[in-house]
C-alpha cells in the first residue's frame, strides 16, 4: 500500500516538477526571443517549412472532412427531414472546430514531431552547446523563429482549409446528394458569422504556439541519443496534441458559452 | 599575448555534481597568456564538464571561475557573451550545424554579429579551409557529406575564423585514424601559434598531448592530481601519470567496469 501511495506521491511530483521546468522555458524563451538579434532568415525557413508544405497534408484532411461531414450530415438529417440543414452544419462545423482541430493534429504529427526530432539532433551531437560558443542565444535562433511561424501559419493554413472543407462538402452536396449550387451557396453564407471563422483563427494561432513551443521543449531537453530523441519526438507530439484538445474546449467556451 | 599579467584561465576549488554522482571534486587551474595546455584523464573524469563549467554551458555549484578576471559563476548574460566571445571551441563530435553549408558553419559567428557580408564569408571562408588544408570547393559541401576527418578539420577552421583569444579543444583526434591525428595535432598547434592564444585541449591521446601542450594536467576523479611541463612527463615518478601514459591496469587509477 505504502509502495503504491509513493508512486502516486513520484508520478505528481514529477508532473509539478515538469510543469514548472516548462513554464520556466516558456517564459525564458518568450523574454529573449522578443529582444534582438531577429533571424529574418531563419523565421522565414520556419514560415515556409510549417506553413508552404503543411498545405498539402491539411489541405487533403480538410477537403476529406468536408466531404464526410456533408454525407453523414445528410444521411442523418434525412431521418428527420432537415436535409436543408447541411450547408449550415458543414460551413458552421469546418470554421468552428473541424479545421482548427485537425488542422493543429496533423501539423502536431508533420511539424512537432519535425521540430523535436531536429532540436534533439542537436543537443544530443553538441550543436546547442556550439550555437552558444558562437555568441548566439540558442532560444533566440532556434526556439523563437518556430514560435513565431507556428503562431503565425496555422491560422492561414486554418483559413485554406475552412475554404477547402466547405468545398468538400459542396462537392458531395451537388455532386452526389444532388443539392441546388445556388441554395447550396445561399445557406452556407447565411448563417455564417464572423466570428464563426475568427475563433477557428484564434484558436489556430494558440495551437500553432503549442506545436512548436511543446516540439522545442522536448527537443531542447533531450539527451540520451538517439533513443532521447526518440522520446522526445513522441512526447512533443502527445503533448500538443493534448494541449490543442484542451485548449479547444478552453476556447469553445469563451467564444459560445451562453 | 604579452599584454595579460594574469592567467587567462583560473580555477578555484570548482565542484560540479550531477544528482549524487560527483563530477568535478575541487578543480584548481590556470593558464597563462599564449599556453597551450593539454588535460588528460580517463572517461568520465570530468574533462568536458571542466570545459563547459568554463563555458557557462554547465553551471558550477561552487568555486571560482574566472576568464581574463571575469567571474563566470552566476554572471549575467550579457556577462556571459563577453566571455563567450573571446573563446572558440572545437567539439568532441565536430558540432557542425547539419542544416548550413560548409562556408556558413566556418564564418556563422561572423556572420550573425554582422562583422562580414555574406559575399564576403565565401572567400573568407575559403581562406580558412585552405589554413586547414582542404579544397575551396568544399565550401558548398553539407556536413554530413564530409567524412570524419574533413568535418573534424572544418570544425577547427570554425573554431579558428573569428580569431578567438582562448581556444577549446575537446578530444580533437578522438575517432580519426593516427595520421588523420597527427595532421589535426599539426594544425591545432599551428593555429594556436598563430593566434598567439591561450587553449585548453583534452585528450586521452598521449601522442596528441605530446605535440600539442605546453604544460600537461592529469584530472583524476575531478580533482587536478598532477600537473608539469610537457617535456617532463616521461621521467615523472606519479603513479597516477605512469598507469596512465602505460596504459597499466594496476595503479592508483581505478576503472569502474559495472
Amino acid at each position: 500500500m505504502s509502495t503504491f501511495l509513493a508512486n502516486i506521491g513520484r508520478f505528481f511530483l514529477n508532473f509539478l516538477q515538469g510543469t514548472g521546468h516548462f513554464i520556466l522555458f516558456m517564459n525564458q524563451s518568450l523574454m529573449i526571443g522578443i529582444r534582438p538579434p531577429y533571424y529574418a532568415r531563419q523565421i522565414l525557413k520556419q514560415i515556409l517549412e510549417i506553413g508552404y508544405f503543411s498545405l498539402p497534408v491539411v489541405g487533403l484532411t480538410a477537403t476529406f472532412t468536408g466531404m464526410v461531414l456533408a454525407l453523414q450530415s445528410y444521411t442523418g438529417f434525412a431521418r428527420f427531414s432537415a436535409e436543408g440543414a447541411v450547408a449550415t452544419v458543414v460551413v458552421l462545423s469546418v470554421t468552428r472546430e473541424l479545421a482548427p482541430v485537425l488542422a493543429g493534429l496533423m501539423v502536431a504529427g508533420r511539424i512537432g514531431a519535425a521540430i523535436a526530432a531536429e532540436l534533439g539532433t542537436m543537443r544530443v551531437t553538441e550543436q546547442i552547446d556550439a550555437l552558444s560558443t558562437l555568441s548566439t542565444d540558442p532560444l533566440q535562433y532556434l526556439v523563437m523563429p518556430r514560435i513565431i511561424a507556428g503562431t503565425i501559419m496555422l491560422p492561414v493554413l486554418v483559413f485554406v482549409a475552412d475554404i477547402i472543407g466547405v468545398f468538400g462538402g459542396y462537392l458531395v452536396s451537388i455532386y452526389k446528394l444532388g443539392f441546388n449550387p445556388g441554395n447550396y451557396l445561399h445557406q452556407t453564407i447565411q448563417y455564417l458569422k464572423a466570428i464563426d471563422v475568427i475563433s477557428g483563427l484564434i484558436k489556430a494561432a494558440v495551437f500553432g504556439f503549442c506545436i512548436a513551443i511543446m516540439g522545442c521543449y522536448h527537443g531542447y531537453y533531450s539527451r540520451g541519443g538517439a533513443q532521447g530523441v526518440g522520446s522526445a519526438t513522441t512526447n512533443a507530439v502527445v503533448s500538443s496534441s493534448i494541449l490543442i484538445l484542451i485548449f479547444n474546449y478552453l476556447l469553445t467556451t469563451i467564444f459560445f458559452d451562453k | 599575448m604579452t599584454k595579460y599579467k594574469f592567467p587567462r584561465i583560473f580555477l578555484k576549488d570548482v565542484h560540479k555534481s550531477f544528482g549524487t554522482k560527483k563530477v568535478l571534486q575541487g578543480i584548481d587551474l590556470e593558464v597563462n597568456p599564449g599556453e597551450s595546455l593539454v588535460i588528460i584523464g580517463g572517461s568520465g573524469t570530468g574533462k568536458s564538464v571542466m570545459l563547459k563549467c568554463i563555458l557557462g554551458l554547465i553551471q558550477a555549484d561552487k568555486g571560482i571561475i574566472q576568464v581574463d578576471q571575469q567571474e563566470v559563476l552566476n554572471a549575467s548574460r550579457s556577462e556571459l557573451d563577453k566571455i563567450r566571445h573571446k573563446i572558440s571551441m572545437l567539439f568532441q563530435g565536430s558540432a557542425l550545424f547539419d542544416s548550413l553549408p560548409v562556408w556558413e558553419n566556418i564564418c556563422f559567428a561572423l556572420l550573425q554579429e554582422k562583422k562580414i557580408t555574406r559575399t564576403q564569408a565565401k572567400s573568407y571562408a575559403a581562406e580558412k579551409l585552405s589554413a586547414v588544408g582542404l579544397p575551396a570547393d568544399v565550401a558548398d559541401l553539407y556536413p554530413a557529406e564530409l567524412s570524419g576527418g574533413m568535418q573534424r578539420r572544418v570544425a577547427l577552421a570554425r573554431a579558428i575564423a573569428p580569431k578567438p583569444e582562448i581556444l577549446f579543444f575537446d578530444e580533437p583526434t578522438t575517432g580519426l585514424d593516427p595520421i588523420m591525428g597527427g595532421i589535426i595535432n599539426d594544425l591545432i598547434r599551428t593555429s594556436v601559434n598563430e593566434l598567439g592564444a591561450a587553449a585548453i585541449t583534452i585528450t586521452h591521446d598521449m601522442a596528441s598531448a605530446k605535440k600539442i601542450a605546453d604544460r600537461i594536467a592529469m584530472i583524476y576523479k575531478g580533482k587536478i592530481v598532477w600537473q608539469g611541463p610537457a617535456k617532463t612527463i616521461e621521467k615523472i615518478d606519479n603513479p597516477y601519470i605512469q598507469q596512465f601514459i602505460h596504459g597499466r591496469h594496476e595503479g592508483p587509477i581505478k576503472v569502474d567496469i559495472k
